[in-house]
């Protein structure tokens, strides 16, 4: 590794880091992470199959309460699929399975006694391409209380949704308007409004801004930043700026070939934010994030 | 002598304008495809209304409302257009129930295993087997399921419930593969939204899926009611009368639904075959209203499909 490598997480006015000068570093601010902050996601030893198909193998991290996690890694390496894991959306396509350890708040999410509809509706989701339902933004919001029992003011409850996800002073005058007459943006702050109704705890992101314009990916990572108090979230992108601008800690994902071809991702390296993309400690890591593939 | 600039060589290139014999010849075989299929509905069409005119100028009212009759002035199609509709009312009622949760069951909650394709394959042949097929099974089975409930009337089953029952099972087939069809176009986001704020499948499918699915659904299912309502060759073997019967008029809504009957397709076929002119010019007329009837379930699937169509 390079000289800086024992370094502590060096400031970002001196990058020194292989990134140093390549990935665009004014965002990069030292971070202060608390290392001492309660675990929410403890991840052992994690291996996911779709039938014969080994898509990961032997995933340990742990990802802390009111942080930001961010997985990047190249293409078919596993991110979603590892994402999907901590929700259970994994159980919707029939071929897979799941092993190891995947504990929340010390529970183990795939126990025999765990009911994965109620996990899902702790652990809220956002895809990549927007989706709301083909409803009005009020019912979008609405839906998901509805269904779970919420018992108070659903008016109130859209509104304070709407308006942690940035959206309420766009759309307060058409609630009853269709979703899809929403920009691509606007249905996305949508769909992070939908997942927060429901009072989750983690938020989980795929890619959440792939379809969108940088504007809209912008105003995304700025409600990130805010939602951040209240949930875990662990977001998904192929774009290393910005799992380097809004992410407290990173998890870099590779991908290795097996003798029949097979593509099985593993993990490379899970660490604080800045020092993957500044001082990594694998070389793998530091030649994805300077370009020199993925 | 000039030189040659890249808008003289561009204008040399983009000259080639000439006309495109191969590509108009092709066009022409088209039209004329469409123009033959065009000619031969046209022509029958024109050809059963002048033959139905007398009918329908003469006396269209008494034509419409009267019953079977084995005198041609007194003949109408009344009695058929209602066996027709109870038919077809009961095969909404049979199929559209079982088909709908077929496909529900099949597109979102059955595995995709060996077994179920198979099912699937199986359910696409049976929409190919030829209706007499239909008729012979609710010969066999409807009929005497119908009797043996104690519904078989004065006609010992042959009668609109084991025609619509035959008939339901004749359009369940297309039933299961239209909804099926339409439940699929929903595109998979909306399930993931769905199952991603914490719904069941069911909670999924009943406010999500179905609803997105419906215009396709419905538009299907009525498009099925028409085949239904325009089949013959079942209904002549599970006892729709070919002769000439009236309804009597005191009878009781039990008895009308358990005791004889007849349809408009089964009518426009013994009609046809009698010899005396006055016959034909009445087939020709209960054409006309089968083809009104039928063309109006069509109109109202696609209003009812451009109002509640979806897009996403």
């Amino acid at each position: 590794m390079n000289e800086s490598g024992d370094q502590p997480v060096p400031d970002s006015t001196t990058l020194t880091g292989p990134a140093a000068g390549r990935i665009a570093p004014p965002h990069i601010e030292p971070n202060q992470l608390d290392e001492s902050a309660p675990v929410m996601f403890d991840v052992e030893d994690l291996n996911v199959f779709y039938g014969a198909f080994h898509a990961v193998r032997d995933f340990t991290v742990g990802i802390k309460q009111h942080e930001i996690t961010a997985f990047i890694g190249p293409s078919g390496c596993g991110k979603s699929t590892m994402l999907r894991c901590f929700n259970r959306m994994n159980d919707l396509i029939e071929s897979a399975l799941v092993t190891g350890k995947l504990l929340y708040h010390g529970i183990d999410l795939y126990g025999p006694e765990v009911d994965p509809v109620e996990v899902r509706r702790r652990v809220g989701m956002v895809f990549q391409k927007p989706n709301p339902f083909p409803k009005s933004i009020f019912d979008n919001i609405a839906f998901g209380p509805k269904i779970n029992g919420y018992q108070g003011s659903m008016p109130e409850l859209v509104e304070g949704s709407l308006r942690r996800a940035a959206l309420w002073d766009e759309v307060k005058d058409k609630l009853g308007e269709s979703a899809y007459a929403l920009s691509g943006g606007q249905q996305q702050r949508l769909c992070i409004a939908r997942a927060i109704a429901t009072d989750p705890d983690v938020v989980l992101m795929d890619e959440p801004c792939s379809a969108l314009d940088p504007i809209a990916t912008l105003r995304i990572e700025e409600l990130m930043q805010q939602l951040k108090r209240d949930y875990t979230i662990i977001i998904v992108t192929h774009n290393m700026q910005q799992a380097a601008r809004v992410s407290d800690r990173t998890a870099f994902f590779n991908v290795s070939l097996n003798d029949k071809g097979q593509r099985t991702g593993y993990l490379v390296e899970f660490t604080d934010t800045v020092k993957l993309f500044t001082n990594p400690d694998e070389k793998a890591t530091e030649d994805y994030i300077t370009g020199r593939f993925g | 002598m000039r030189t040659i600039t890249t808008s003289d060589a561009v204008a040399v290139r983009l000259a080639g304008r000439k006309v495109q014999w191969r590509e108009l010849a092709f066009e022409g075989a088209l039209l004329l495809a469409l123009l033959v299929s065009l000619l031969f509905l046209v022509t029958l069409l024109v050809d059963i209304t002048i033959k139905a005119m007398p009918v329908l100028t003469g006396r269209p009212a008494d034509f419409i409302s009267r019953g079977l009759s084995p005198d041609p002035t007194r003949a109408g199609v009344g009695t058929s257009i209602l066996g027709s509709v109870t038919i077809t009312a009961g095969v909404a009622l049979f199929a559209f129930p079982m088909g709908i949760g077929t496909a529900i069951y099949l597109e979102e909650y059955a595995a995709n295993n060996r077994l179920t394709r198979l099912i699937r394959t199986n359910i696409r042949n049976l929409a190919g087997v030829p209706s007499i097929v239909f008729g012979i099974l609710g010969f066999a089975i409807f009929v005497r399921l119908v009797a043996a409930v104690g519904l078989g009337g004065s006609v010992n089953g042959r009668n609109v419930l084991a025609a619509g029952l035959t008939l339901a099972a004749l359009v369940l087939p297309i039933v299961i593969i239209t909804a099926s069809e339409a439940l699929n176009a929903v595109p998979s986001g909306i399930r993931e939204a769905g199952f991603g704020v914490g719904a069941t499948r069911w909670e999924v499918t009943r406010h999500h899926v179905l609803p997105a699915a419906a215009p396709g659904i419905l538009t299907g299912t009525v498009l099925t009611l028409s085949r239904a309502f325009g089949e013959t060759a079942p209904l002549l073997l599970v006892g729709a009368v070919t002769g000439f019967f009236t309804l009597g008029e005191g009878a009781s809504v039990m008895d009308k639904l358990t005791s004889a009957y007849t349809a408009l397709p089964v009518t426009v076929f013994s009609w046809s075959r009698q010899p005396s002119e006055e016959f034909r010019a009445l087939a020709a007329a209960a054409i006309v209203a089968l083809l009104a009837v039928l063309l109006t379930a069509n109109a109202a699937a696609i209003i009812l499909r451009n109002r509640y169509e979806r897009k996403w």
